[in-house]
């Protein structure tokens, strides 16, 4: 396969960027889309160019480090799919594809296409959790939790916090990351004692940050990787409802 | 109900849904009476029309009505300012996600709602109320505005029909979307009975298209 | 020569952990606080010590190479985690978890640290539940267990196919708890370049930052090193792209004796590679081995037809196929330890019988089991392992059986450490897979994720602690002293050299070289003659590498290529390190395979008379050879077997 690559630039966080061209054949249409930057990558240094920069860690989905927006979609033109497990098959010979950053205010860019998300774990850091220290812990099975309720929380729990759902949203809201991690507590009964705490802290940590809001057009939904739900949306609405309708002052 | 600007995302949204649920309920309310304007004689209609304008609980309401609308304006703007910020780079190439057309497009139908609600009001509720522009007939010997002839006078222009349906349609729209959307601000997401509420909020938007472009349609086509 | 002291406590084997926290040093609460301690790493071992550690009131310091603690490579692991909690009531217990990693290990681990491990692993459960891991559960509203490659009871605990993800991510809510409590302090982005010592104990490290290039100097009172294992040295390997064995191999050069590095684990079900573009391996969850079927071709003319493209696998008859793992191990089949069915797929390959277009393949098929438990289960089971696998192969593995081959894996060499999990260097310790400790010359399914925690969990804050016990008066260390100055010249200098290099080759090149080098000689069989091959042309390349290499780029901002430059400097010199360490081995065990070894029917033979030790290398300089120390491993409570897999005798 012959494509072009249209991708952004940028040498640092505080300089301009801009599309760059770059021409590339002879793509194996087996080869994951990572594989394909990193052949590009090694005829970049051959010509003594500077290789683009992009995050990758796991490269098997999971780790949520790699983040490109490729003609229009987090994670490129495929569902339920990181960028590593995207293959060339998905493109025709002859395309441009168009390589972008992740764009929202609390995910500046880094270089090219590297975007800091240390937002999302602020965000952790403002309640996402459990208080419990290590040890002196009651047995694992001396409360039941149904079947349901764990698989539920399984489901929110598998976020991986790539930040697709931001790069997604019109409004670059982060509600389904916040309402994925306040659902799995939310759900399990270890998690309910510091509920309401736990989703005023980690909403007002999201504000503060600069997320936009949620307007519910769940394109989040449709590009999670994961397939995370918007239904935790709604579970954090209602909590966050009854926490603040509960509230002493 | 706070510092509008302080308080949190989720709390913006609730008055959201809260103003724009409410505001629908208005809707319907305002559509039954609009299409008594239809019957034989206006009679009924301008009555009911006066009702509305005097009648002290109904006044009291007129107070929250407005009251909503702002809200749901004020609340509106600040929410899309804030997202306007959360991204201030735009994508080259922006996201099409198989989403919901109608989502995508609230602010834009919102703007063009508003500059029809301004219209509106000039041209029925403040001509009649402030301005006294609005000429009188006796009814059962007494004055009444003649709201009716004023409605019928306004949609035998047919530039005024296409307009009026436009801003309907758009209207609808809006609601399409924001209807079903109210209901998950709210955090009422049930996996039995979303779709229920996803499919009302379809039938809202189109009865309530159809009860006001039915108005305009009878009165530019029919015999008044 | 380094002396190796286990420090294994008194008593039996089930009261020597008891016996040494009962008899420990501890540090007051007032006096945590006046002392730091550095972990690198945050996955499960790196992730669980900081926290832990922060819980208990101590400074700490916490590093990862990512944007973010969440996405160390624990994340990856799919299957699960053992633990000894018998909710099955099938018999297990915690001597039989510990005799099975001891076995599993091929007698090669030391029993005390084993014995440990089984018996913390039911906390590290209980700890996790509280945490709000979503594990899997029965409707009864209890955790569910599965049983796992080599193990005859279920003991696994799982939470999908995302067992990993779930713990490392319970593991990173006590770190954010503990960033936001302010007692640990959070440091992403950051690559450990070396290790600082002071009057013989470690109290620092390097790092660079790898967004503003900025060379750093953190001081400690200890220093714990929790990051992962070495499996990159092969290029092509089931770890994350920037997973590396650097910092464990600085601590090395500053004299913490390396145990083991011949000992690698090949797991046996990964997609096969595809193409000479091929970046890393993806693993597809042992836990696929319960239900699928692993076979080749019986005949060697339907496998090279398969090989051209010219017969599918459900064309052939099942008469024709050739189940060897239920053939050649009768009790276990397809359940054998992961050692065991590697080498059982690559005897098969390398007498003809492989699949795909390379002949590097078995089929993994699903037809018996969609046929006995009916394709809902089995979606249920491995829907999302499915679903990965369609993704990447583009066939479907409900109708076309699945393909698979051995891959790099995990290192069960690595650091030595002693009882405490610290090194040769006072105040350095490894935790996870970063040492050599619990699983010997090969690791049971399920078990790294246990490690990792206990060690995190369980181990360190304690041991840790007793370190730290008469280190109270000891100030907070500054980091302009001479030896943080000269320890980041030399940090300086190494990278300065790559960059002005003016070679011509790029760092990948030299990495694809190494890893084929590694995998030919140093991979699932070895021998004499390419082990000493591979010793000469690794120190050929590494030559080469100093010469031509071509790192682009400034020491400014980012620099992908001179992060990859320095780790596969590092990977060159253990490469060596790995192919002596094999050569000097002369029996087959686990893991360590030499063709040499082996019963006529091509199964490995130990050799516990000369063989059984720790092989613990210690650097001498850059221009001499390492020195091999041993530590001999006794086995007081369980009777030294040869493993057999054939029988259900255990």
């Amino acid at each position: 396969m012959n494509l072009t690559l249209k991708i952004w630039r940028q040498p640092g966080p505080d300089e301009k960027g801009k599309f760059v061209n770059y021409p590339i054949s002879d793509v194996s249409p087996e080869s994951s889309f990572l594989e394909m930057m990193d052949v590009l990558n090694e005829q970049l240094i051959a010509k003594g160019e500077e290789p683009v920069a992009f995050d990758h860690d796991c490269r098997e989905g999971i780790c949520g480090m790699c983040s490109m927006y490729i003609n229009g979609r987090p994670h490129g033109p495929d569902d339920a799919i990181t960028t590593c497990q995207l293959h060339m098959r998905k493109f025709k010979d002859g395309d441009t594809i168009t390589i972008e950053p992740w764009r929202a205010k609390p995910f500046p860019v880094i270089k090219d296409l590297i975007v800091d998300r240390s937002s999302f774990d602020e965000i952790i850091q403002a309640g996402g959790f459990i208080s419990v220290d290590t040890g002196g812990i009651p047995d694992a099975n001396a409360i039941p939790i149904p079947k349901l309720n764990a698989d539920l929380a399984m489901d929110a729990a598998s976020c991986i916090g790539c930040g697709a759902c931001v790069a997604a949203c019109k409004n670059a809201s982060a509600m389904l990351f916040v309402s994925a991690k306040v659902s799995q507590f939310a759900l399990l009964p270890q998690g309910k004692i510091e509920a309401k705490r736990r989703v005023q802290k980690m909403v007002a940590k999201m504000d503060e940050l600069g997320f936009g809001n949620c307007t519910n057009t769940y394109a989040c939904e449709a590009e999670c990787p994961k397939e995370i739900k918007v239904t935790n949306i709604a579970r954090m609405n209602r909590e966050f409802f009854a926490a603040k309708v509960r509230a002493e002052k | 109900m706070g510092n509008s600007l302080t308080q949190s995302s989720l709390t913006k949204k609730y008055v959201m849904a809260f103003a724009g649920l409410f505001l629908i309920t208005f809707l319907f309310v305002h559509m039954s009476i609009n299409m008594l304007v239809l019957l034989p004689a206006t009679d009924t209609f301008n009555i009911a029309a006066h009702f509305m304008g005097t009648n002290i609980l109904i006044k009291v309401f007129e107070v929250v009505l407005f009251g909503g609308f702002l809200i749901h304006i004020i609340y509106g703007l600040i929410l899309q300012i804030q997202n306007w910020m959360a991204r201030p780079n735009r994508y080259k190439i922006e996201g099409w996600s198989h989403t919901s057309p109608f989502s995508k497009f609230m602010i834009h139908t919102a703007v063009i709602i508003f500059i029809f609600l301004v219209i509106h009001l000039g041209d029925f509720y403040i001509k009649a109320k402030f301005l006294g522009q609005v000429e009188d007939v006796m009814i059962g010997g007494e004055a009444y505005h003649n709201l009716g002839a004023l409605v019928i006078a306004k949609f035998q222009m047919g530039i005024y029909v296409i307009g009026y349906i436009v801003a309907i349609l758009i209207l609808a729209f809006h609601l399409h979307h924001g209807f079903q959307s109210g209901f998950q601000s709210l955090g009422l997401n049930h996996t039995k009975y979303t779709p229920l509420i996803k499919s009302l909020s379809t039938l809202v938007s189109i009865v309530l298209a159809i009860g006001y472009i039915t108005i305009p349609l009878v009165i530019y086509f029919g015999n008044y | 020569m380094a002396t190796l002291k286990s420090k294994i406590p008194e008593g039996t084997l089930a009261e020597k952990w008891t016996n040494y926290k009962a008899h420990q040093n501890l540090v007051n609460p007032a006096n945590k606080r006046k002392l730091e301690v550095i972990v690198v790493g945050t996955g499960l071992a790196g992730a669980a010590a900081a926290a832990s550690l922060g819980e208990l009131g101590f400074k700490v310091k916490n590093f990862c190479i990512q944007d973010s603690p969440r996405r160390a490579h624990s994340i990856a692991a799919q299957g699960g985690i053992n633990a000894a909690k018998n909710y099955p009531n099938d018999g297990d217990s915690i001597y039989r978890l510990f005799y099975d990693t001891i076995k599993g290990g091929d007698y090669r681990s030391r029993e005390a640290n084993v014995y440990r491990l089984a018996e913390v692993s039911n906390n590290i459960i209980d700890q996790c539940v509280a945490q709000g891991v979503p594990f899997a559960r029965e409707y009864g509203g209890l955790l569910d267990n599965r049983s796992f490659g080599g193990a005859l009871v279920s003991r696994t605990f799982y939470a999908r196919g995302q067992t990993g993800q779930q713990l490392l991510l319970g593991a990173y809510s006590a770190l954010s708890k503990e960033v936001s409590r302010g007692s640990v302090e959070m440091y992403v982005r950051r690559e450990m370049l070396d290790l600082v010592i002071i009057d013989g104990r470690a109290r620092g490290i390097i790092t660079r930052n790898t967004v503003t290039g900025e060379i750093e100097r953190f001081a400690a009172h200890a220093v714990v090193l929790a990051t992962g294992g070495y499996g990159n040295v092969f290029f092509l390997s089931t770890n994350a792209m920037n997973s590396n064995g650097s910092a464990a191999w600085q601590c090395y050069k500053r004299g913490a004796v390396f145990g083991n590095p011949c000992m690698v684990q090949i797991h046996p079900t990964c997609i096969p590679v595809h193409g000479d573009y091929q970046s890393k391996l993806t693993l597809m969850s042992e836990s696929l081995r319960n239900d699928g079927r692993i076979w080749v071709p019986k005949n060697k003319e339907d496998a090279e037809k398969i090989q051209k493209g010219q017969l599918k696998p459900t064309e052939i008859k099942e008469e024709d196929r050739d189940y060897y793992l239920e053939r050649r191990y009768p009790a276990f089949g397809n359940l054998v330890p992961r050692d065991v069915a590697s080498r059982a797929a690559k005897e098969r390959c390398d007498a003809g019988y492989g699949v795909g277009n390379t002949g590097l393949a078995v089929y993994l098929d699903f037809k018996h089991a969609i046929e006995r438990l009916g394709k809902e289960v089995i979606e249920a089971r491995y829907g999302n392992l499915f679903q990965m696998y369609e993704k990447i192969v583009d066939e479907n593995p409900y109708e076309t059986p699945m393909m698979i081959y051995p891959a790099i894996h995990y290192t069960m060499g690595g650091i030595w450490v002693d009882y405490e999990l610290q090194t040769t260097i006072p105040g350095l310790f490894a935790a996870g897979e970063a040492n050599f400790s619990d699983h010997g010359a090969n690791r049971l399914g399920a078990s790294a994720l246990m490690q990792g925690l206990a060690d995190g969990y369980f181990v360190i804050p304690y041991t840790v602690q007793n370190y730290l016990a008469d280190q109270i008066n000891v100030p907070f260390f500054k980091t302009d002293l001479p030896e943080f100055e000269q320890a980041e010249k030399e940090v300086r200098d190494k990278l300065e050299k790559l960059l002005n290099n003016n070679g011509s080759t790029t760092v990948d090149t030299f990495h694809k070289k190494l890893g084929l080098l590694m995998w030919d000689h140093v991979g699932m069989a070895r021998n004499k003659e390419g082990l000493e091959e591979a010793i000469k042309e690794i120190r050929a390349l590494r030559d080469a590498f100093w010469k031509d290499v071509k790192v682009p780029g400034s020491l400014k901002g980012v620099n992908v290529e001179l992060e990859k430059a320095t780790r596969v400097a590092d990977f060159l010199e253990l490469g060596e390190l790995m192919a002596m360490d094999a050569l000097n081995r002369e029996e087959s065990c686990g893991g360590h395979f030499r063709e040499e070894y082996q019963t006529e029917e091509g199964e490995a033979v130990r050799n516990d008379k000369d063989y059984m030790f720790v092989s613990a290398w210690e650097y001498k300089g850059s221009d001499q050879e390492p020195v091999l120390n041993k530590e001999s491993l006794k086995y007081e409570y369980i009777e030294v077997k040869t493993r057999n897999y054939k029988e259900a005798k255990s």
